[in-house]
């Protein structure tokens, strides 16, 4: 396969899940400003989503203050910010279109419908829209597409770009999405554990549309650490790291045996393996000594370097 | 008033080609059209046949219109203008080895050297060069109009990368889906033999160092391209890698792709991008779109590329006039299709004559296509030919003139229900091993009414062209 057609299919992927994490971002944003906050008032954590995003510094230039209006467009609608959810499934169709041949009729189809109806939507007065609304229908996008993939795709180094794609980014994603609840929900260190804290570590639960998965695996009381637990360390969890991580895993090693190359010898490979090895021996406490905020940098980083090898090996056509 | 040849209606009378489709749209409900009509633009729409205009804003992703009224030929007529192409094709070619070699054509007073070594489009690096079989045009599409029962012009030869192939194919797929009874009735040569063909040719060019099943590959400018989907879905028929520059690079003597698992080499480039932007190193310093090195490793024979550098000295307007001529000294034969009779404007009693009759006339740029930077003497307001009157007189050598033709006409589905619109004729010729057409091709109509110009470019529109078996 041509690396760049692998580049397009991994993006194809990337694109979507990031169109998703983007709407369950706004959910968090929705379900947190119909609940009055202490102190703090609504602003900083409108703030937070942005931070969480990586888009608060081209919001603010464009609109200044954070309102939840302007922040709503700019995170759903806006061409000017990259990661908006318009964006990224414009971005995934493009990479789609390009490898059209590549996919099967039904991903394509998938794709250009989601496409084809976001114009839609983009026509009608925004006062016709609820964000939930829209936020739920990209998460049906996102759901139709792996379906789709799942369904028709052969399993060939195509399909496991792609979901190599899906691994890295919501391994990525999951990771900024927690860390918004460390950044500035949570007003001070006083608070942790408090009625307020396990309220909005609840929010997020919902965002990822783990609330109920959280109930069934841990029961009990909400506590922090079984929230962490859960959306970190738990292989059950299907938005956890180590499930995403696990998953790229998964997909590098198809990569192997469909190249017929040494399992395991692969750079990709041991260093995923590396991050695995690591939060297989982490504990929860662990990742409160050492802050969650840091934690979760250092996390990312490690994705960083990992989608680097992966660039390096399959994607440049340079190496090997 | 000119009289125009209606393909289908001799008077009151059906002609017989035609037989087989006056009950079908004289049945068909209005209802039922507008449906079938609809599912036909929904199916172009989802396998995302698109072209793109550039600079004139609103949505890139443009339908091309599709009138389901097909173009029908008959066997007879069919033979005869595939006699007529086929020759054409191979004297363009002749004509193509000559001038890179020693130019026998023009030592002997034939061609004028100017017009061949002064070109624009003759390319110096490839001089003296002899391509695989010494073919350098293997896809010709050769613009045809037709003005009579019998009387066929050729308009316009396309040596280079002929586009639109993807719509005859798909103007097929489409009409079979939409009304198989048609196809049950009337015995229809098919067309899907193309992709195949094409693999061949393309295969058979394979360079002098290549040993083994030959890898081919079709070369794209890119996504942003108005013909991308034309080039992604006949790689995906032929089942070859559609490729960007930056895919490839060139090492030791070969051209190599960067695929996932290393590189491959790559024997065979069917290059749907201009000479200009092939290597940066031997053409334009400036493009990113070039293979650096690829110019050398094609003259050592380690590629082939389709249409080979060079090809477009063959199909340039100023060119076009001395097509017959071409077919007399190579061949030996009389040519079987007519040119249009053309003036050029570089000649100075031409030119007289040119500027005296504008409003009759049709006239081009020599180096236009797209129907872009033409004048339609007879379709012009006095403005207009003034206006024009002075590009030619300040530079009379970018302009022929060819007399306004009376195009015919064929049935079209308009607003008010079945009405003539004109039309125009591209088929596709293959020259590898064998010189191969398909029965078929794309017809082009222009949908307004009285309109001739038929450029997708200029709101005009495609139909499915049959050749009836016998």
């Amino acid at each position: 396969m041509l690396s760049r057609t692998a580049e397009n299919l991994f993006w194809v992927a990337r694109y979507m899940e990031r169109a998703e994490t983007m709407a369950r971002l706004l959910e968090v944003g929705a379900r947190i400003a119909l609940t009055p906050s202490t102190g703090h008032g609504y602003r900083s954590e409108w703030e937070s989503l942005l931070q969480a995003s990586g888009t608060a510094d081209g919001f603010s230039e464009k609109y200044g203050d954070p309102v939840q209006r302007n922040i709503e467009s700019y995170l759903f609608f806006d061409r000017d910010n990259p990661s908006s959810v318009v964006s990224c499934i414009e971005r995934a169709r493009e990479n789609a279109r390009i490898v059209r041949t590549a996919i099967t009729g039904q991903v394509w189809d998938t794709l250009n419908t989601a496409f084809q109806e976001i114009r839609q939507i983009e026509r009608q007065p925004r006062s016709e829209w609820e964000i939930t609304e829209l936020c739920e229908w990209v998460a049906r996008q996102s759901a139709l597409l792996r379906g789709a993939m799942d369904g028709t795709m052969l399993r060939n180094d195509g399909f496991f770009f792609m979901n190599l794609g899906y691994a890295l980014e919501r391994a990525d994603n999951t990771a900024r999405l927690i860390d918004v609840k460390y950044f500035v929900l949570l007003p001070s260190v006083e608070m942790v554990g408090s009625g307020l804290d396990n309220y909005q570590w609840q929010v997020l639960l919902r965002a990822l549309q783990s609330y109920r998965a959280f109930h069934w695996a841990y029961g009990g009381e909400l506590t922090a650490s079984k929230i962490m637990h859960f959306l970190i360390l738990n292989p059950a969890s299907p938005r956890s790291l180590i499930s995403a991580t696990r998953k790229a895993m998964h997909h590098l090693d198809n990569l192997e045996s469909f190249y017929e190359v040494e399992p395991g010898t692969g750079l990709p490979q041991m260093r995923a393996k590396a991050i695995m090895t690591e939060l297989n021996q982490t504990q929860v406490a662990e990742i409160i000594d050492e802050g969650l905020h840091e934690f979760l940098t250092r996390f990312i980083g490690e994705v960083g370097q990992l989608t680097a090898l992966v660039q390096q090996t399959y994607l440049s056509g340079d190496a090997r | 008033m000119t009289e125009y040849f209606n393909e289908m209606f001799d008077g009151g009378q059906v002609r017989q080609p035609y037989s087989g489709l006056d009950g079908w749209m004289r049945e068909m409900p209005s209802e039922l059209r507008a449906m079938k009509q609809a599912e036909a633009e929904a199916l172009f729409r989802r396998i995302g046949i698109t072209f793109a205009v550039y600079g004139e804003g609103g949505d890139p992703d443009r339908l091309i219109p599709f009138d389901m009224f097909p173009r029908v030929f008959t066997q007879p007529e069919w033979r005869k203008l595939e006699r007529g192409i086929k020759q054409r094709a191979r004297a363009l070619n002749a004509f193509l080895l000559d001038v890179y070699g020693r130019g026998e054509i023009v030592r002997a007073g034939r061609i004028p050297a100017r017009l061949v070594y002064q070109n624009d489009a003759y390319e110096r690096a490839v001089s003296g060069f002899i391509p695989p079989r010494g073919i350098y045009s293997h896809i010709v599409g050769v613009d045809l109009v037709r003005t009579g029962p019998d009387q066929f012009y050729v308009l316009e030869d396309n040596c280079r990368t002929p586009s639109g192939v993807s719509y005859m194919l798909e103007n097929r797929e489409i009409m079979m889906r939409m009304f198989p009874q048609l196809f049950r009735e009337n015995r229809i040569e098919p067309v899907d033999g193309y992709s195949d063909a094409l693999r061949r040719t393309l295969a058979s060019v394979a360079p002098a160092k290549c040993d083994g099943e030959p890898t081919v590959a079709i070369l794209t400018p890119g996504h942003f391209n108005s013909a991308y989907y034309e080039h992604s879905f006949l790689a995906d028929l032929m089942g070859v890698e559609l490729v960007e520059g930056p895919d490839l690079f060139c090492e030791g003597g070969f051209c190599w792709m960067r695929t996932t698992e290393g590189p491959k080499k790559l024997d065979v480039i069917y290059r749907r991008i201009d000479d200009a932007f092939l290597d940066p190193l031997c053409f334009r310093p400036d493009s990113m779109l070039g293979i650096p090195g690829l110019m050398d490793v094609y003259r050592s024979g380690g590629v082939s590329i389709c249409s080979a550098p060079g090809a477009g000295v063959a199909d340039d307007k100023a060119i076009y006039t001395f097509v017959p001529e071409m077919v007399r000294f190579y061949l030996g034969e009389e040519p079987l299709l007519e040119n249009v009779p053309t003036w050029q404007c570089a000649k100075k009693d031409d030119c007289k004559y040119v500027l005296e009759n504008l409003s009759e006339l049709v006239v081009k740029e020599v180096h236009g296509s797209g129907g872009y930077g033409m004048l339609v003497g007879p379709k012009s307001t006095k403005e207009q030919i003034e206006n024009f009157r002075h590009k030619i007189e300040d530079n009379p050598e970018n302009y022929i003139a060819q007399p306004t033709l009376a195009l015919s006409t064929t049935p079209t589905f308009v607003e008010e229900g079945v009405a003539p619109r004109h039309v125009d004729l591209r088929p596709y010729c293959l020259v590898g091993e064998k010189v191969e057409l398909v029965p078929g091709g794309l017809t082009r109509v222009a949908l307004t009414e009285g309109s001739l110009v038929v450029n997708s470019s200029q709101g005009g529109g495609v139909k499915d062209t049959w050749v009836l078996a016998e």
